[in-house]
């Protein structure tokens, strides 16, 4: 199956090649554009990055108020990292979807991990809001500042996410899969999963770190 | 309605803000009135603003810092008027609350939108070519880059008209920029103007990563590469690796002001140094993102004007390198002082004095090239010599500095002012002088005019060791920067001699609008007509100029460093022609999203550093809106036709052969 997929994906692309390109000197910009994107992911690694030590500064500034063991929930958030987790791998069965050109299927499995984000999304809002019912919102306390910040981008970058599997859903549904989209269904795989590290190291660091 | 906006936030009471309020609006009535007067908009808006040509970008890029070049100096020269007056209980005549707004623009200026847009502008115009390569390659997102750091141009100048700015230091240190010390708008301007135009910097490190990493022209393999453009591929991974620490830090500095936080807030657990760890973990990297690029002009003009291979290519790489590595390690020699304790501080003392070493390797290269060479010296020779003494000079108080214990005497005195200015100056305004003069023909077809351009380095580097050299005497004497006034009178003659030398920069900046406008008139007796004025070596001189906008009719391909060189010596001048047959050329078309994202979020920052949240959600929907309209818009490539190549080549090849006739018209002309 592996074989098959190969070989599909490499006459799709030769083909998009040929429709697109009758010269020898034109770049693969499918190929740019998706190493592009893993450049980006690098910088918002940094964003994180940034973040992360910035939590780590401050974990210990609680002011009096609350700190990691006092508010965390970890069957909670260990529920939300299975929604996440999952959500991973649907895309990567859209992806296959994709490879094999069965474009009702990557609609299907794009739709799933909408629900398992959009999900992920709606717990954390909750776990939020929960927070700032009991007074321990962000400007309570500099480790709370740190925590919703860090946790927050991370929630952020996911609803963009969930954005751009509309937008994809909208586009495959239009144009469907060509030299255009491809890419893009690629460089949002490569973002949904490289969300799903980010929240694997916010759950050690954070909330596991912050339990024990 | 309109936030904190109210007619009261235009500071009409002050006689000098509203001077310049004044001249610049009376300069945009007239630059507006002469294009709609002379017809220019539609061929502004298809020609340049909507342009993705990567040599347009550059050269807009260019324009808009040397209108901030003079802005940035103005503030200048009012701060060294102000302390050749304010001595000895004299307040002189810019109170206290203006002259911290002006040495916090000045900065802010410089660096964000003058040296860098240079620097970017320059790798705009050079590095595709170079390369051998049509475009970036993300050429909607380079345009787009170009219209977020105007965002940020533009917020930093309303800033004069509307409220005020920054009051804090060109860093907005915290806490002094928390909400609790500096309640007014100044801050939010800082913020929002360096977050936009950061986003577009994050962008354009991207694109030329990219770029210079896949789009390589047939044989061209990294230790082919000209070093102009491995001094760029460093300075975009440094611009990868380091603007994102800005982006999460001012954003953090946002959220403390905006929502209540406490990151850097001196109560509820906030940690103030940690602001200046993750800024200055950002601004350092920073200086050699700025640096790194003068350093490969001056090799690219020291190998063409001495006629010589550039001596030790492979070192000048592995130097750019080291650099780029060992400039994540040193932020903390910007605050010794903050007391890290003696390990700590020796460490990053210790490595502070490292990156003298891959730099002197650099510097000997050049002379080692020049030595034996058969040296032109033009105008950008000139600047190099002079930045070679003076960065050579600079980088000796920089060791001074790295020094622990000296910091500590030094920390906050002038002589940290004169320090990066001798570095900055000698390094980056040099080289992106030389830059300016050796690249001018290859974006518009004729040379600068030599006599003024050297007229400008000798104003520029007299005036600059008569400005600075006495800051480093005044240190000694205990002067720290950013003094208002100061009672002791016995520094006020330095005082007035750093005065004297701003004002002779002046006449250098002065002498390049000359050379600007001689230059222009006197065009035709500067024709540029074979593309390569300089007999250089690299492949940007292969091409006519100005350079076509498909760059190359064919791309070149390369066998060594060098290779146009060889080719000239091989095949003599007909390395610079094209041959057909033709071929349909694949180009990208011009983009409306990337202004109109660009004009969106000059709203967007506007309405957030007023508090006008109905605004600011409106134009943040506009950007979300046509960002995806353009993502939806198949219609973005289109093919040159081989006719059309062959024309334009056909052209070039015409005016070529009449090279001698046309510049002997041209003499004539001149004489007549």
């Amino acid at each position: 199956m592996a074989t098959q997929t190969m070989t599909n994906q490499h006459a799709q692309t030769a083909a998009a090649e040929h429709e697109h390109d009758h010269h020898a000197d034109h770049h693969d910009t499918g190929g740019t554009t998706v190493f592009g994107f893993w450049v980006y992911l690098m910088s918002d690694l940094v964003i994180f990055g940034s973040l992360f030590a910035t939590y780590a500064v401050l974990a210990g500034g609680t002011a009096g108020g609350p700190s990691g063991q006092d508010i965390f929930e970890l069957p909670f958030v260990l529920v939300e990292t299975f929604l996440l987790l999952f959500s991973s791998f649907t895309y990567g069965m859209a992806v296959l979807a994709m490879n094999t050109n069965k474009v009702g299927q990557l609609k299907a499995w794009l739709g799933i991990t909408f629900l398992l984000g959009a999900a992920f999304v709606g717990m954390e809002l909750y776990e939020f809001q929960h927070l700032i019912a009991e007074g321990f919102g962000p400007d309570r306390s500099a480790f709370l500042t740190a925590f919703f910040t860090l946790v927050g981008t991370h929630g952020l970058h996911v609803t963009f996410g969930l954005i751009w599997i509309l937008v994809m859903f909208l586009q495959v549904s239009t144009k469907g899969l060509n030299a255009m989209t491809r890419p893009r269904i690629m460089c949002l795989s490569l973002f949904w999963h490289f969300l799903d590290i980010v929240w694997i190291c916010v759950f050690s660091f954070v909330y596991l770190m912050g339990v024990l | 309605m309109f936030g904190k906006l109210s007619l009261e936030s235009i500071p009409i009471h002050e006689p000098i803000i509203m001077g310049a309020v004044a001249a610049i609006a009376l300069a945009a009535v007239l630059l507006l009135g002469g294009i709609t007067y002379f017809k220019k908009w539609q061929y502004l808006w298809s020609e340049w603003i909507t342009s993705v040509d990567h040599k347009k970008l550059g050269i807009m890029y260019f324009i808009v810092a040397l209108v901030m070049l003079v802005r940035g100096f103005s503030d200048a020269i009012m701060m060294r008027s102000q302390q050749a007056l304010a001595a000895g209980g004299s307040s002189g005549y810019l109170p206290p609350e203006h002259f911290d707004q002006i040495f916090t623009a000045h900065g802010v200026i410089m660096i964000f939108f003058v040296a860098m847009p240079m620097v970017i502008g320059l790798m705009n115009l050079v590095v595709p070519l170079q390369i051998g390569a049509r475009d970036v390659a993300f050429p909607f997102l380079n345009n787009l880059s170009f219209w977020l750091f105007v965002a940020g141009v533009v917020l930093v100048n309303l800033s004069l008209f509307i409220g005020e700015f920054a009051k804090t230091g060109w860093l907005a240190y915290a806490p002094l920029s928390e909400l609790k010390y500096s309640p007014d708008v100044g801050v939010d301007y800082w913020i929002w103007a360096l977050q936009i135009s950061g986003i577009g910097t994050t962008l354009t490190g991207i694109n030329f990563f990219v770029t210079i990493l896949k789009l390589r022209t047939k044989g061209m393999t990294m230790f082919r590469m000209p070093i102009f453009t491995w001094t760029s591929l460093c300075a975009n991974v440094l611009i990868i690796a380091s603007f994102p620490i800005l982006t999460a830090t001012i954003a953090m500095l946002t959220l403390d002001r905006y929502f209540g936080m406490h990151f850097f807030t001196n109560d509820f657990g906030g940690n103030m140094m940690l602001y200046v760890n993750l800024i200055w973990a950002w601004g350092h990297p920073e200086v050699y993102i700025l640096i790194l690029p003068a350093f490969g002009v001056f090799s690219e003009v020291t190998s063409t004007f001495s006629r010589k291979r550039l001596f030790g290519y492979t070192t000048m790489v592995w130097a750019t390198v080291c650099i780029t590595v060992l400039s994540f390690m040193v932020w903390l020699h910007h605050f010794f002082t903050m007391g890290a304790g003696a390990n700590v501080n020796a460490f990053f003392g210790i490595m502070t004095m490292i990156i003298a070493i891959p730099t002197g390797v650099k510097i000997f290269n050049w002379l080692f090239t020049m030595f034996r060479g058969s040296i032109q010296f033009t105008s950008p020779v000139l600047w190099t010599l002079g930045f070679i003494v003076t960065f050579t000079l600079g980088g000796m108080t920089g060791v001074m500095l790295a020094i622990p214990g000296a910091d500590f005497v030094l920390h906050n005195s002038l002589f940290v002012i004169a320090h990066f200015h001798n570095v900055i100056i000698g390094g980056v305004v040099f080289g992106m002088m030389a830059g300016l003069t050796y690249w001018f023909p290859k974006a518009f077809g004729f040379t600068l005019n030599e006599k003024w351009g050297k007229r400008s380095f000798w104003c520029w580097i007299i005036g600059f060791y008569m400005a600075f050299m006495p800051l480093y005497a005044l240190s000694f004497f205990g002067a720290v920067r950013r003094m208002q006034s100061y009672a002791d009178t016995s520094w006020q003659p330095l005082m007035i001699l750093a005065w004297v030398g701003a004002v002779i920069i002046l006449l250098g900046i002065a002498c390049t609008i000359i050379q600007l406008y001689v230059s222009i008139r006197d065009r035709k007796q500067n024709l540029d007509v074979t593309g390569d004025p300089w007999d250089a070596r690299t492949f940007e001189w292969s091409t006519a100029s100005p350079a076509p906008f498909y760059n190359f009719a064919h791309l070149p391909e390369t066998t060594g460093i060098d290779s146009f060189w060889e080719a000239k010596q091989k095949n003599g001048a007909e390395a610079l022609l094209s041959q057909g047959p033709y071929e349909d050329i694949h180009m990208p078309k011009n983009t409306v999203a990337g202004p109109v994202i660009g004009i969106l979020s000059i709203v967007l920052g506007f309405a957030l550093i007023w508090h006008i949240w109905w605004l600011a959600a409106l134009s943040g929907a506009g950007m979300f809106v046509a960002f995806l309209m353009r993502v939806f818009n198949d219609d973005i490539d289109y093919y040159v036709p081989a006719a059309e190549v062959e024309r334009i080549e056909r052209e070039h090849r015409e005016r070529w052969a009449r090279r001698d006739e046309l510049e002997h018209t041209n003499r004539l002309e001149v004489r007549a």
